[in-house]
């Protein structure tokens, strides 16, 4: 295993890359280009001049995962106290400015990233960067913005996860996925902990990561790179980098030496299933081989009509409502590979999860239908076609690429890697990870009573 | 510094011409009579299709509720030679995609297909639409999903609050119930339910297609009479129209969960209703829109009792309402409520402010533009126009219309859309203070 080492081409990565080219922009193809500011932010520009419609977008290499401990949720409250007052804004004023020039816009926060975003017609871009880049230096939070906005990251709490057996599931599941790795604590914060947080709290984590040397600009839409060159230099250039950026070092995770097993039991759950996760290597800068091929994998067992835990579990054995594999190789550190089978009544969890542990058995000792594979990386190729309708779905995986230590040459070479890996590639990779010893088990019922 | 930025910002706005969207609508008519509107656009080699079939889930039979959602979910189960499994793969073969929905008031298609195999694409997608085996074996396992659905809703509190909410609305009509069915109705249905909801529905004397993208408008011609000719002529008849009874006041369903929700509204204002245009103007003032909404700012930016509340116009085929929704702790529920009521009696008594209703115009204005963009997007736009019975030169007035709407006049409309007195609140939950 080599946990360790994982996390160090990203950082390399982020700290050469600004210097080594700044000011130069490249041109990848008819649609990218890249180029950096001297105060170390990566600018993106994706050009679709179908509509005069642009797509702003600023995204910190900083996200839940960077927090300290004993202030979970904090990445994502500050992210809601952006939109309170500045040096020139008042509170709200900013939304009210996208929203007065016709434009929409939002936020979000995941481990690896925080992000921004407008979506305004062409001529707004320059308005929108002023207001970014005022906000990134110039936040003023009031205790009384602390008290108001705290309450409201509560009830989105209990909207998204207390009101929702699953949520509340997937959170115990990855707590017990990760042993010392932050991705095992929830992005939105353990209850009792955002209870708690306060101004001191949010300022800290505010001065820390809110630098440009910590940022990725992607525009989007109607616009050149020329253009927003001039426009970024002009708004986000006179910030100055933020010298004491800490290395992304999160705490690795140790050896997995033990399979470990969960029942989690709410009276709301009508559904019961077994999911089950495992640690498993993400795409790393240079080298994108093994999460390709995990990708791959997942897709033959268990994306869609036609793979293997549907055809077997849903079609033939007739023993699951739905089955599903799927793994996220886009991330910094450690991701999951993660399976899932929802019984049709009558089977229980205990049988479920028999089936899918049989299903995958036979899957890794048989051969991997060519046909099947074949059908699978068209329809990838055919995706990188369907994604161009689409800019901002482009601009969302540019930008969770390059927060999770990736180049824009690893986002560019990514259909080609996945062509060249072989079945013998994703027999590889998948016996490495389907290891019992990497994963949770979890079954999610309303009565523990009758799984047992 | 604040000063220049403040200028800044103003300039912006005053400058802000009035955006259209630009998209040029061509109305085409196939060899056989059938009618579409095409953008085209050769920039990016694929085209996105939508076939959109009035009456939708509102038709399913007396005693068949959810025969319409379930034969929609069964399309792409096969047919002709080709299997559940065979269908699938020919999909993938060819890398199209296909989705199939049902709602209250339509069924629709959307398929997107390259350039390169768009007349194989088409031939697999005319087996399905036109001649769907419903296989028994593929009617029980999908029927099977649809029922474990139906399970999950009966324990989430959002579903639950639709139930009674629509119950108490609609009574017996389509309205009152999920499209998806009941355990027993779904239970019931049998093959041959599958066959006569596809008839009832899904019939050329009620389709509104668009097409979007690399085609030519002679290719989409000769290409919809291929695709849709096996269709019958006539489906079966609309249901009628029904008033909303919902009666004032709250009504608590008592569920264990941390966080109470609410569903909230009183009947409405039709979509070809003159004044529909101030009505949304003001709704987009009271709750719609984003953070900037009076239910935002009141129920979330200053008192924290929400992560979101908004307010919209529901003008559906056969009735018309106002609905908000709103989730809270149980312990706060009591609060927001209460908050709501005064902005929706605040609303109703003093009307809006010339400010509110100049930047709701700006923000309605500019968004509009930002809708088309991506050829799925501007096909689904073109459908819903069509069945509202707008003309293709509504892409061009539609901005006008809603810049034409005065103070005067919106604040007159506003006592007929918002009533304080029948506002109706379905509140799932442990709520307190109420």
């Amino acid at each position: 295993m080599r946990f360790g080492l994982r996390v160090a081409v990203p950082v390399l990565a982020l700290l050469i890359a600004p210097f080594a080219v700044a000011a130069e922009t490249v041109r990848w193809d008819d649609q990218v280009s890249s180029f950096n500011l001297d105060n170390g932010m990566e600018v993106v520009v994706i050009e679709d001049h179908r509509a005069p419609v642009v797509v702003h977008m600023l995204w910190y290499r900083a996200g839940a995962a960077d927090e300290k401990p004993g202030v979970s949720g904090v990445a994502h409250f500050l992210e809601h106290l952006l939109f309170k007052a500045t040096d020139t804004l008042e509170s709200g004023e900013f939304s009210k400015t996208v929203a007065a020039n016709g434009g929409s816009g939002n936020a979000f926060t995941s481990q690896d990233y925080t992000g921004y975003y407008q979506r305004v017609a062409a001529d707004r871009l320059e308005l929108m960067m002023q207001m970014e880049a005022d906000r990134m230096v110039n936040l003023k939070i009031t205790e009384a913005d602390i008290l108001t906005e705290r309450e409201v990251i509560i009830e989105e709490r209990n909207q998204r996860t207390e009101n929702d057996p699953g949520a509340l599931f997937g959170e115990q599941a990855n707590a017990a996925l990760y042993l010392n790795h932050p991705y095992g604590v929830p992005i939105i914060g353990w209850r009792h902990e955002m209870e708690t947080l306060g101004l001191q709290d949010t300022l800290a984590y505010y001065e820390q990561f809110y630098a440009p040397n910590n940022t990725v600009l992607i525009v989007a839409g109607d616009v050149t790179p020329e253009e927003v060159k001039v426009l970024a230099q002009r708004h986000y250039g006179p910030i100055t980098a933020n010298p004491e950026l800490p290395a992304r070092a999160r705490p690795q995770e140790p050896e997995h030496n033990a399979a470990r097993r969960l029942v989690f039991e709410d009276a709301r759950v009508a559904q019961p299933y077994v999911r089950r996760s495992y640690l498993a290597p993400e795409r790393d800068s240079g080298d994108q081989k093994t999460a390709a091929a995990l990708m791959l994998g997942a897709a033959l067992l268990g994306d869609g009509q036609t793979s293997v835990m549907t055809q077997k579990l849903q079609f033939e054995e007739k023993s699951a409502v739905y089955a599903t594999a799927f793994y996220r190789g886009t991330s910094l550190d450690n991701t999951q590979f993660t399976t899932v089978v929802v019984p049709v009544p009558g089977v229980s969890l205990r049988e479920a999860e028999d089936n899918m542990d049989r299903v995958i058995q036979e899957f890794m000792d048989g051969p991997i239908d060519l046909a099947h594979l074949d059908r699978i990386k068209r329809n990838m190729r055919a995706q990188e076609i369907y994604a161009k309708d689409n800019v901002q779905g482009l601009a969302n995986k540019f930008g969770r690429a390059l927060t999770a230590g990736l180049t824009v040459k690893d986002i560019l070479e990514w259909p080609d890697v996945v062509e060249s890996v072989t079945e013998a590639d994703i027999k590889a990779a998948l016996s490495k990870v389907l290891e019992d010893s990497l994963s949770v088990t979890g079954w999610l019922t309303s009565d523990a009573e009758t799984v047992k | 510094m604040n000063r220049i930025f403040y200028s800044f910002v103003t300039a912006f706005v005053l400058i802000a011409a009035p955006l259209r969207a630009d998209v040029d609508i061509q109305e085409v008519t196939s060899p056989m009579g059938l009618k579409a509107w095409l953008v085209e656009d050769h920039t990016i080699p694929f085209m996105a299709l939508r076939v959109g079939f009035e009456g939708g889930a509102s038709l399913d039979r007396p005693e068949k509720r959810g025969a319409v959602n379930l034969m929609m979910a069964l399309l792409e189960e096969g047919t002709g030679d080709l299997d559940a499994r065979g269908f699938a793969q020919e999909v993938d073969e060819l890398a199209a995609s296909f989705s199939y929905n049902a709602t209250d008031d339509s069924v629709s298609v959307s398929a997107r297909m390259l350039s390169e195999n768009r007349d194989q694409a088409i031939a697999l997608l005319r087996g399905a639409m036109t001649a769907p085996n419903f296989d028994q074996s593929a009617i029980d396992r999908v029927k099977g999903q649809v029922l474990s659905g139906i399970q999950s809703d009966l324990k989430d509190p959002n579903s639950i609050a639709s139930a009674a909410f629509d119950l108490a609305a609609f009574g017996d009509h389509p309205y009152g119930s999920d499209t998806s069915g009941t355990v027993e109705s779904v239970t019931a249905l049998t093959r041959d339910d599958i066959f006569k909801a596809h008839r009832d529905t899904m019939a050329r004397d009620r389709v509104f297609i668009s097409a979007v993208g690399d085609i030519t408008a002679a290719d989409l011609g000769a290409l919809l009479d291929t695709l849709l000719a096996d269709l019958p002529e006539i489906g079966a008849t609309m249901p009628v129209h029904v008033d909303v009874s919902l009666e004032p006041g709250i009504t608590v369903i008592p569920y264990e969960t941390p966080q109470s929700v609410a569903l909230f509204g009183h009947r409405g204002i039709k979509r070809d209703d003159p004044d529909f245009f101030a009505a949304f103007v003001a709704n987009t003032i009271l709750g719609g829109g984003g953070f900037e909404s009076r239910l935002m700012t009141e129920v979330r930016e200053k008192r924290g009792l929400t992560y979101g509340v908004q307010s919209y116009l529901a003008p559906k085929d056969h009735a018309e309402m106002v609905i908000g929704q709103l989730a809270s702790a149980n312990n706060r529920m009591g609060a927001a409520i209460d908050v709501i009521k005064d902005e929706w009696a605040k609303i109703a008594e003093v009307g809006v402010t010339q400010a509110e209703l100049d930047q709701a115009k700006t923000y309605l204005t500019g968004a509009y533009p930002l809708r088309f963009d991506g050829n799925g997007p501007i096909a689904n736009i073109l459908v819903g126009m069509q069945m509202q019975r707008l003309s293709t030169d509504y892409v061009n007035t539609r901005n006008a219309s809603v810049n034409a709407v005065t103070l005067e006049e919106i604040n007159r409309l506003i006592k007929r859309v918002y009533l304080p007195d029948e506002l109706h609140f379905t509140v799932v939950g442990q709520p307190e203070g109420l």
